[in-house]
């Protein structure tokens, strides 16, 4: 194997000083979101105060359009509240620039979507590493990182393939190596298990499961699948904006 | 990454890639032609005009006639008195032989101290004067028209009525001679500029200073051909006998140089009764910067003279030649503003389109902390690189449409309208009607001679310039597609990988 410092990926990860298990991760203060759809104004959060400590896996359910994509964006700095204060760590998310969101998205929080959201024309090993590219880590590195990650997920041999060759599960594993591969303290899943029949569903969260427990991750999951919530220490519902303890 | 993913995207995308590559190419290689053909033509207008006014010549001095018919003395009329020719009885015929050296049609003449003028204006290299004439001889045999009076019949169709005597061909008719060529008197101690700039002496010997006032002349080597005259015979020029002394050959390999004969100065100005007098000033500016300046000066010292640039005179070629390039600076250059402009479009709205049916992709990019600018960049690369193609296409598919056009070579006439003989107007109406009189066949025997009519293959000369214009547009094309489409691109919000899938 390779240097200890990059073999990392395979053992328990410590977790960050900076966010020891059990202080706060992220911490939402009266956090409102509104859309503006031309004179319609539709509120899809109302007011939400919620702490998240590090390491904790929580589930976010709730109905179509009860808001859990939107609570989602707000914790991966993918968009501002209108009202309200974002904190994650120590950084104000609503108060940073475009430009510091990014970097954060790029170090800080890893993203795993219902529609797996792989670049179709890139391989599996390539789409790995495009979250590598924004923190410029050189080409060979990069290789190797990547492989490792793929590695981890299970699908090592299927580095050359593109999405388009590989089945739905596969191509969850492929989007779960790239989110992980930047080494983030969080990872956020909307609907990971949403487009999957019931068996890969069991695969992809006992892989999710596992790498939570392994690195200490903070992980939140939306989901309205049941069978998925029960695995969480924690469960959300979120309706009309609202979010309430389960 | 950035390679990989542009490379990956124009290989998975490559039907796009080939279509917007294929349009971009089309257009490119459309403005290539048409610009390898306009410098064609360019050409083809310089080495018409370099036949006319010599190499180097950047303004011409000349005046507007004052009126029509008042061109010159004589104006080309031709007019058989008895006293033309003699009587001879016993053949019942009449020999008329009239020889005129004239200004031509449409030339003035003026005074040369234009020559000195010009000469002094600042911003003037060089300048040389020269007359532009023309000869016609008329010279044959009439039957006695007396005699024929009786047969009731017009002239021309004698032979037909009642069978005469005399004549020619002892039946009656005519037998004429009409030959008319074109004479330019020129300075024979300045060759360096003017009309014999252009052109090469072939044998004998050209013009020298020492030639002032001599009655010799130099022929153009195609007219001496036709006339079949070579160096050491004589020729008659105003009733004056020409020792011919040398021929010259315009370098341009299908044209023929401005004139028939070319007189000394002087002698041409004794001749026709014109001292002192001359056509046109060529003037050379000291920089190609300065000729629109030294225009302006001409015009103001020489109030009563057109001034004329080369640019000016390039309007002044007439023929197909001029067709060509209305074709090609019109048709040619809206055909391909169209077409590229088409193509650009095609690469615009495949790129804008492109990025929408990516929102999900990019927004995904930006949500695993792509930069803006990063992505931006992905979309400009892949357009530029399209782009490139197209140019690289383009290039292939326009070098092969300048190789047809140069297999095919078209030839082009053209002819330039100052020094001619017969320029329209009233010489060649009134010589066609003497010829008609005469019973003369018209098919212009010996008119032809006196125009200065060029044929010229057309090429399409590839230069650096075609070629950088066509590597600029595929970069322009790829530029204005990338920047549009990276618009677009920038302003996805990341939350857009959040979107629910269709
Ligand atoms: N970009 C948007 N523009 C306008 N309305 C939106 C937008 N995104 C979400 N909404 C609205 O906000 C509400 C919450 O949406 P969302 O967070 O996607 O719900 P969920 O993920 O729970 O189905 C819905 O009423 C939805 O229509
Ligand atoms: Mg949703």
């Amino acid at each position: 194997m390779s240097a200890p410092s990059t073999t990392s990926i395979t053992l328990p990860t410590p977790a960050d000083p900076a966010t020891p298990k059990g202080t706060a991760m992220y911490t939402l203060d009266k956090v409102g979101k509104t859309y503006r759809q031309s004179s319609r104004i539709v509120t899809a959060l109302k007011d939400v105060s919620l702490t998240i400590p590090a390491g904790q896996m929580v589930a976010i359910q709730g109905p179509t359009g009860g808001g859990k994509s939107t609570l989602l964006q707000m914790l991966g700095a993918l968009d501002r509240p209108t009202s309200g204060d974002v904190r994650l760590g120590d950084d104000v998310l609503s108060k940073l620039p475009d430009r510091k969101l990014a970097k954060l998205r790029a170090k800080e929080i890893g993203f795993v979507f219902q529609g797996f959201n792989l670049i179709p024309t890139l391989t599996a090993q390539e789409n790995v590493e495009t979250a590598l590219e924004p923190q410029g880590v050189p080409a060979e590195e990069r290789r190797r990182r990547a492989s490792d990650a793929l590695a981890q997920v299970g699908l090592a041999e299927r580095a050359g393939h593109v999405p388009s060759e590989l089945s739905g599960g596969q191509q969850q594993r492929v989007a779960i190596a790239r989110a992980l591969v930047k080494e983030p303290d969080v990872l956020l899943a909307d609907e990971p298990t949403g487009n999957l029949d019931e068996q890969t569903r069991d695969e992809i969260m006992d892989l999710l499961e596992g790498l939570w427990r392994d690195r200490g991750l903070t992980l939140v999951i939306v989901t309205h699948d049941s069978a998925v919530a029960k695995r969480a220490e924690r469960r959300l519902r979120i309706a009309g904006g609202s979010v309430q303890e389960i | 990454m950035f390679l990989t993913y542009l490379r990956r995207e124009l290989a998975g995308r490559r039907r796009q890639t080939l279509i917007v590559a294929i349009g971009m190419a089309l257009a490119i290689a459309l403005v290539m032609i048409v610009n390898a053909l306009s410098g064609g033509v360019r050409d083809a207008q310089a080495s018409v005009l370099e036949s006319v006014y010599g190499v180097g010549t950047d303004i011409t001095v000349t005046q507007a006639p004052t009126g029509p018919g008042e061109g010159g003395p004589g104006g080309g009329r031709f007019e058989f008195g008895a006293e033309d020719g003699e009587t001879d009885d016993a053949e019942g015929s009449t020999t008329v032989s009239d020889s005129r050296l004239t200004t031509g049609m449409g030339t003035a003449t003026f005074d040369d101290t234009a020559l000195d003028t010009a000469l002094s204006t600042e911003g003037v290299a060089d300048a040389a004067a020269a007359l532009s004439l023309s000869n016609t001889t008329f010279s044959g045999e009439l039957p006695d028209f007396s005699q024929l009076q009786g047969g009731g019949g017009a002239p021309g169709e004698a032979g037909a009525e009642a069978p005469p005597t005399g004549g020619a061909d002892g039946a009656g008719g005519s037998a004429f001679d009409v030959d008319s060529f074109t004479v330019l008197g020129i300075d024979p101690a300045a060759s360096a500029l003017g009309p014999l700039s252009s052109a090469a002496v072939t044998e004998g010997r050209g013009l020298e200073a020492a030639d002032a006032g001599a009655d010799v002349a130099l022929l153009d080597s195609a007219y001496a051909t036709t006339a079949e005259l070579a160096v050491g015979d004589t020729i008659d020029v105003g009733g004056t006998t020409m020792e011919i002394v040398g021929l010259v050959t315009a370098d341009t390999a299908d044209a023929s140089t401005g004139a028939n004969v070319y007189l000394p100065l002087d002698t041409a100005q004794a001749l026709a009764g014109l001292e002192g007098q001359v056509s046109t000033v060529y003037v050379q500016a000291a920089s190609s910067t300065d000729i629109t300046a030294v225009q302006a000066s001409l015009e103001e010292a020489l109030p009563e003279a057109t001034v004329n640039t080369q640019e000016d005179l390039a309007s002044s070629v007439s023929g197909s030649l001029s067709s060509a390039s209305t074709l090609v600076s019109s048709l040619g250059l809206w055909l391909s503003v169209a077409v590229l402009a088409a193509a650009f479009l095609i690469a615009v709205l495949f790129t804008v389109s492109g990025v929408t049916r990516r929102t999900r992709e990019f927004g995904t990019l930006k949500a695993i902390g792509w930069s803006n600018r990063r992505v931006v960049g992905q979309v400009a690369g892949e357009s530029l690189v399209q782009g490139l193609i197209g140019g690289a296409l383009g290039i292939v598919i326009g070098l092969v449409g300048i190789g047809a056009i140069t297999l095919i070579q078209p030839t082009l006439s053209g002819s330039a309208g100052s020094v001619q003989a017969f320029g329209g107007g009233e010489a060649p109406a009134a010589a066609a009607e003497a010829a008609d009189r005469m019973g003369l066949t018209g098919d212009g025997g010996p008119f032809a001679a006196a125009t200065t009519t060029s044929d010229i293959v057309l090429t399409a000369p590839v230069t650096v310039s075609v070629v950088l214009v066509a590597v600029g547009l595929a970069v322009l094309g790829g530029l204005v597609a990338g920047a549009i489409g990276g618009w677009r691109a920038s302003r996805l919000r990341p939350a857009e990988a959040l979107r629910s899938v269709a």
